[in-house]
C-alpha cells in the first residue's frame, strides 16, 4: 500500500488502461447501429425480388432491356451467325471458359445461357459500372476490323463478345455477370431465381 | 462614445481574449515582407469557402434530396426562385474556383518548399482539407441528379468494388442499394451539407493555427525568425499581417471577384468544364451517356485510373487503376520527407529539380486534359507516359533532390 502522499503509478496506469478498453468497446458497440443503418433498407431489399419477363417478343438478333434490383438486365436473342462467332474467339478472351463464377453453374458453358439463343446478362460493365452498348454488327469503322459483334463500354473502352466474355487488353477484369434465372415456360423467364432442379 | 466603446472592449477582454487574439493573430502576427503573387491563394480559398457555405445554405432551402424531385428542384431554383440562378451558379462556379485557388496554393508550396520542416503538419492539414474538398465536390455533384451526377457516382462508388474481399459489400454499404438510388442521393446530401463541412471547418482552423504557430514560409524559403530585433524580438524581415497583408489580400480579392463575376454572369458552364452538358438530362439508370468524364479537377486522377489496362503480379488491371489513383493523391502527404534538398525555394534549387517540376506540371496538365476526352489507343499510351512521369517525380525525388546542384540561400529575404 502506497503512502498517502505518493501516487501509485501502477494502479493509475491500470485504471487508465481499463477505462480506455471498456470505453473503446462501448464506442465500437455504439457505432454498430449507425454503420448498419447505411445498409440497404427492408424496402430496398424487397424491390430486389425476382421479376418475370416475357421473352417471346424479342426478335432474332434483338435485345430487350429490363430492370431488376435497379440494374439493367438484357435479354439478347442471338442469331445462328452470332452464336457461330463464340467458339472462334477463345485466344482473344481473358476467361473464355467462364472460370470466374460470374454466372450460375448451369450457365457455365460456351453460350453462357440455359438456351443457347437467349442470352440473359446484367448490363453493367465489370470495370466501373457503366452500361455497355450493344454492337452486334461485324467490323464497324469505330471498333476495328476484328470486331466480331458484342458489347462495347463507352466509358473506358472495355469490350465483350456476344456471350459477355471480356476481351484481353481492356480495363474490365472479368466477364459480364449472368444473373440466376429460370424458364417459367417456353417464352417466360423469372430473373433472380434458380431453376427448380438445379441447386444454386 | 469612444470611451463607452473602449469600456465595452475592456469588459469583453476581461471575459474573452478578444484584443489578445486580434494582436496575436493579425495586428502583431509578423509575416515575411517578401510575399509575392503566389501568396494570394490562401486567403482566396478562405473567401471561396465562405461563399460556398452561404450560397449552399440558401440552396438547401429550395433543394429536395429525393430522386424523384431533385432534378426538378434544381430547375425550380434556376427558373422560379428569385435570384436562384445567381446563387446556384455562384455555388457551381465556386466549386471549380475553389479547386483553381487550391491547386495554385498547393503549387506555391511546391515552388517554395513550404511543406518542408517545420511545416510538415501544416502541409498535412492542408492535404486533408484537399481530400475533404474532393469529397465535397463528389457528393455535391450527385445532388442535381442529372446523367453525369448519376454515372459519375456509379463509376466512383464502383472503385471500391475493386478492393479485395470487402469491396462489393463496401460499395453496397456506401450506396445503400444495389445501384445508385434514392438512398444514395439522400445520404450524399447529408454528407455534402453537414458531415464533410464540419470536418472541413475544423481542418481549416487547424491549418491556420498551425500556420500561425510556425509562421509563413516565403519565396526565399528561409526562416525569418533567425534574425530578430534584439530589443523587441520581432523578426527583422517581418511585417504585421494587418494592415500590410490584409490590404494586399483585398487587392487579390477584388481581382478574383472580377474574374468570378465574369464567369458567373457570362460563361457559368465554362463550355462544359464547370457544368457538363449531359447533366441537364435527368438521371437514367438504364442508359449510360456515351462519354463519361468527371469535372476538370478530378481528370488528372481519372486519366491515371484509365491508363491501367494491364494485369500483372496477380493483380487485375482494375485494382491497379484504383491503387494508382489512390497513391497519386496520397503521395502528396509524403512530400516533406521525399524532398531531401538542402534548400527549400525554387530560387536556389538546381536545374534537375526545375526540370522535374516542369515535367510534373506538363504531365499533370496533360493527364487532366486527356481525362476530359473519350479513350482511344493513342490517348491511352499518352496517359500511360504521363502517369509514369507523374509517379517518377515523387518516387525519384529523394535521389534527384540530393544530387541537384543548389545555390547558397541568402541570410535575409530578398524582394
Amino acid at each position: 500500500m502506497a503512502d498517502n502522499n505518493e501516487v501509485d503509478h501502477a494502479r493509475r496506469r491500470f485504471l487508465i488502461a481499463a477505462t480506455t478498453a471498456v470505453g473503446g468497446v462501448a464506442t465500437v458497440a455504439t457505432a454498430v447501429p449507425f454503420v448498419a443503418s447505411m445498409m440497404p433498407s427492408q424496402r430496398a431489399l424487397a424491390i430486389g425480388a425476382p421479376v418475370e419477363v416475357d421473352i417471346g417478343k424479342v426478335e432474332s438478333g434483338m435485345k430487350l432491356d429490363i430492370e431488376w434490383q435497379s440494374k439493367p438486365v438484357w435479354i439478347v436473342n442471338r442469331t445462328k451467325d452470332m452464336l457461330a462467332t463464340l467458339p472462334t474467339l477463345s485466344n482473344r478472351l481473358v476467361d473464355p471458359n467462364s472460370e470466374v463464377p460470374h454466372q450460375p453453374p448451369y450457365c457455365k458453358n460456351l453460350t453462357r445461357s440455359i438456351k443457347p439463343e437467349y442470352f440473359v446478362v446484367v448490363g453493367i460493365c465489370t470495370h466501373l459500372g457503366c452500361v455497355p452498348t450493344f454492337r452486334p454488327e461485324k467490323a464497324p469503322p469505330d471498333l476495328g476490323p476484328s470486331w466480331p459483334g458484342g458489347f462495347f463500354c463507352p466509358c473506358h473502352g472495355s469490350r465483350f463478345d456476344l456471350a459477355g466474355r471480356v476481351f484481353k487488353g481492356v480495363p474490365a477484369p472479368t466477364n459480364l455477370v449472368v444473373p440466376s434465372y429460370r424458364y417459367v415456360n417456353d417464352t417466360k423467364i423469372l430473373i433472380g431465381e434458380n431453376p427448380k432442379a438445379a441447386k444454386s | 462614445m469612444t470611451n463607452k466603446l473602449s469600456a465595452l472592449l475592456g469588459w469583453i477582454d476581461a471575459r474573452f481574449p478578444l484584443t489578445a487574439l486580434w494582436k496575436s493573430q493579425l495586428a502583431e502576427y509578423y509575416a515575411p515582407k517578401n510575399f509575392n503573387f503566389w501568396y494570394y491563394f490562401g486567403s482566396l480559398a478562405l473567401l471561396v469557402l465562405v461563399m460556398q457555405i452561404v450560397t449552399g445554405i440558401v440552396l438547401t432551402m429550395h433543394y429536395k434530396p429525393d430522386s424523384s424531385l431533385a432534378f426538378g428542384s434544381v430547375e425550380y431554383i434556376m427558373r422560379d426562385v428569385p435570384w436562384g440562378w445567381l446563387i446556384r451558379y455562384m455555388h457551381s462556379v465556386g466549386a471549380s474556383m475553389f479547386f483553381v485557388v487550391v491547386y495554385l496554393h498547393m503549387f506555391r508550396a511546391m515552388l517554395y518548399g513550404s511543406y518542408r520542416k517545420p511545416r510538415e503538419l501544416l502541409w498535412i492539414f492542408g492535404m486533408l482539407i484537399y481530400l475533404c474538398l474532393m469529397a465535397e465536390a463528389f457528393f455535391g455533384y450527385l445532388l442535381p441528379w442529372g446523367q453525369m451526377s448519376f454515372w459519375g457516382a456509379q463509376v466512383i462508388v464502383n472503385l471500391f468494388d475493386a478492393i479485395p474481399f470487402v469491396g462489393p459489400d463496401l460499395a453496397l454499404w456506401i450506396r445503400g442499394d444495389y445501384a445508385i438510388s434514392d438512398a444514395t442521393l439522400n445520404r450524399f446530401f447529408a454528407f455534402h451539407v453537414i458531415a464533410v463541412p464540419l470536418v472541413l471547418l475544423a481542418l481549416v482552423a487547424a491549418h491556420v493555427i498551425a500556420l500561425h504557430e510556425v509562421g509563413s514560409n516565403n519565396p526565399d524559403g528561409i526562416e525569418i525568425k533567425k534574425h530578430k530585433d534584439p530589443k523587441t524580438g520581432i523578426p527583422l524581415d517581418g511585417i504585421p499581417f494587418h494592415p500590410y497583408y490584409t490590404v494586399k489580400d483585398m487587392l487579390g480579392v477584388a481581382a478574383f471577384l472580377i474574374v468570378f463575376a465574369v464567369i458567373v454572369f457570362f460563361i457559368p458552364e465554362m463550355g462544359g468544364y464547370f457544368l457538363e452538358k449531359n447533366n441537364f438530362i435527368p438521371a437514367n439508370s438504364l442508359q449510360t451517356p456515351t462519354h463519361i468524364a468527371p469535372l476538370w479537377f478530378f481528370t488528372p486522377f481519372y486519366s491515371i485510373l484509365r491508363a491501367n489496362v494491364f494485369n500483372f503480379l496477380w493483380i487485375p488491371a482494375k485494382l491497379w487503376g484504383v491503387l494508382s489513383m489512390a497513391i497519386a493523391v496520397v503521395i502528396y502527404f509524403f512530400l516533406p520527407w521525399l524532398d531531401r534538398s538542402p534548400v527549400k525555394s525554387i530560387r536556389y534549387r538546381g536545374p534537375i529539380y526545375k526540370m522535374a517540376l516542369t515535367l510534373f506540371v506538363i504531365s499533370f496538365v496533360t493527364l487532366g486534359y486527356l481525362g476530359t476526352l473519350p479513350v482511344d489507343p493513342l490517348r491511352t499510351v499518352l496517359a500511360q507516359i504521363g502517369t509514369v512521369i507523374y509517379f517518377l517525380f515523387f518516387f525519384l525525388m529523394p535521389w534527384y533532390t540530393r544530387l541537384d546542384k543548389t545555390k547558397p540561400e541568402p541570410e535575409r529575404v530578398r524582394w
